[in-house]
């Protein structure tokens, strides 16, 4: 067992795991935050993105132990009290979702788009999404409310 | 899926992690960004007893100017290639092709060493490095030694590094034109066939993914632009000498039309 230090969510979190734990099921079964999905488990679908150290990455194909030391966000952490998160809000207004499975995902990779490209084209969200399936093919909207999120007109 | 139980020891220098390397063997793998390897663990493909955690070699991250050569250390991740403006004004082709390596999260992971050190013939970068002529730097017991571009990419997932070398830095001449083409059938997914153009002050070097087991050059494009052929001309040689692999995706003359096409069209876009 290795010991770890992460910050998840502004929370400091101390506990031994095994080596091959991966960070997706550290932050679900360890620390029970489910709003972070498995889905393909294979660095694909990207429905496991959280951010570590403020960029996104896929905590299936990362192992806890390479987060000791470092800041996670989870969608849990996004909302600051009762206020949601600009992307948040965006995608409820645009109906940003069918199903839903993706969304958490989504919206952390959308987190982490618009802090590189705060003023992206369609064709740059698009491109910044890539790392993320949606298998209802809900594509139009998601584009729609990140864009809405950066403040395009 | 998890990944079968191994032991895990982080270095605090590439010294160390050589030191461990070969104290280890065969039985050690090295962690860097581990986008090559932790899926390849998951699935049971590989199952190292030991993992040795370089990712935290912040020393080993740099991008500098080195006279006709931009010095890259290993731990350099895709996400600062494609963002470095050194690169941009140097190798911009090197940033291009690192700005298209798998998605946004992989890029954020993933680095050159650990991608180079894979050895995957269905990566990016390997026939970028080809392509401009590259160093690579490896680190063993025994101190450091420089081994060209093409004499690392011995097979498939098989390179030149010792079982006790540490790929420490790629030395990239600059090339100031040049371009990266690559087909998938999906976003995200690995190219079925790329294409590398890099054109520099030792001429112009072409180089194929997926066109084989291991990187290859495109040496018949090469030597018929050397001769004076035009970029139409050449690229119709893009698949002679190779052994296009065969898979769901593609067979070998399929593979053999889509590098016809890329490597003309970076040809084109080269300026060529």
């Amino acid at each position: 067992m290795i010991e770890i230090a992460v910050s998840v969510n502004g929370v400091e979190c101390y506990h031994d795991v095994e080596p091959r734990v991966l960070l997706v099921h550290y932050l679900r079964e360890v620390l029970g935050l489910t709003g972070t999905n498995v889905g393909c488990d294979t660095s694909s679908c990207g429905a496991c993105t959280v951010l570590l150290d403020g960029e996104s990455v896929k905590s299936c194909t990362v192992l806890a132990v390479q987060a000791d030391g470092s800041d996670v966000t989870t969608i849990e952490g996004l909302a600051q009290g009762n206020d949601w998160h600009p992307v948040q809000t965006a995608f409820r207004e645009h109906h940003g979702l069918q199903c839903g499975y993706c969304t958490p995902g989504m919206v952390m990779a959308a987190v982490s788009l618009l802090r590189e490209h705060p003023h992206p084209t369609e064709a740059e969200v698009r491109e910044g999404l890539e790392g993320n399936l949606c298998r209802c093919t809900g594509y139009h909207n998601i584009v729609q409310a990140v864009l809405a999120a950066a403040g395009a007109p | 899926m998890i990944p079968a139980a191994f032991e895990y020891v982080r270095a605090a220098s590439a010294e160390e992690a050589v030191a461990l390397l070969t104290e280890h063997g065969d039985e050690a793998k090295l962690l860097a960004g581990g986008h090559s390897l932790l899926p390849l663990m998951k699935l049971r493909l590989a199952a190292p007893a030991v993992l040795i955690d370089v990712g935290r070699l912040r020393n080993l991250a740099y991008i500098r100017d080195d006279g006709d050569e931009v010095a890259i250390g290993a731990l350099s991740r895709h996400r600062d290639l494609e963002s470095s403006a050194l690169l941009a004004s140097s190798v911009p082709v090197l940033a291009a092709a690192a700005g298209v390596v798998g998605d946004p999260q992989v890029r954020h992971r993933g680095t050159l060493g650990g991608s180079l050190a894979h050895g995957d013939p269905a990566s990016d970068l390997p026939a970028v490095v080809l392509a401009l002529g590259a160093t690579l730097v490896a680190q063993g017991p025994a101190g450091t030694r420089s081994i060209a571009a093409d004499a690392f990419f011995e097979g498939f997932l098989e390179t030149a590094l010792a079982p006790d070398e540490m790929l420490v830095e790629v030395r990239v001449p600059k090339a100031p034109a040049g371009s990266y083409q690559k087909f998938n059938r999906r976003a995200q997914d690995w190219a079925i066939v790329g294409a590398c153009v890099a054109t520099g002050p030792a001429g112009t070097g072409v180089a194929l993914v997926n066109m084989g087991s291991r990187p290859v050059r495109a040496a018949a494009v090469e030597a018929a632009l050397a001769s004076g052929a035009s970029a139409r001309e050449a690229a119709e040689l893009a698949a002679e000498g190779t052994e296009a692999p065969v898979d769901a995706n593609a067979g070998a003359e399929y593979r053999g039309h889509l590098a016809r096409v890329l490597v003309r069209r970076a040809l084109e876009a080269s300026g060529l």
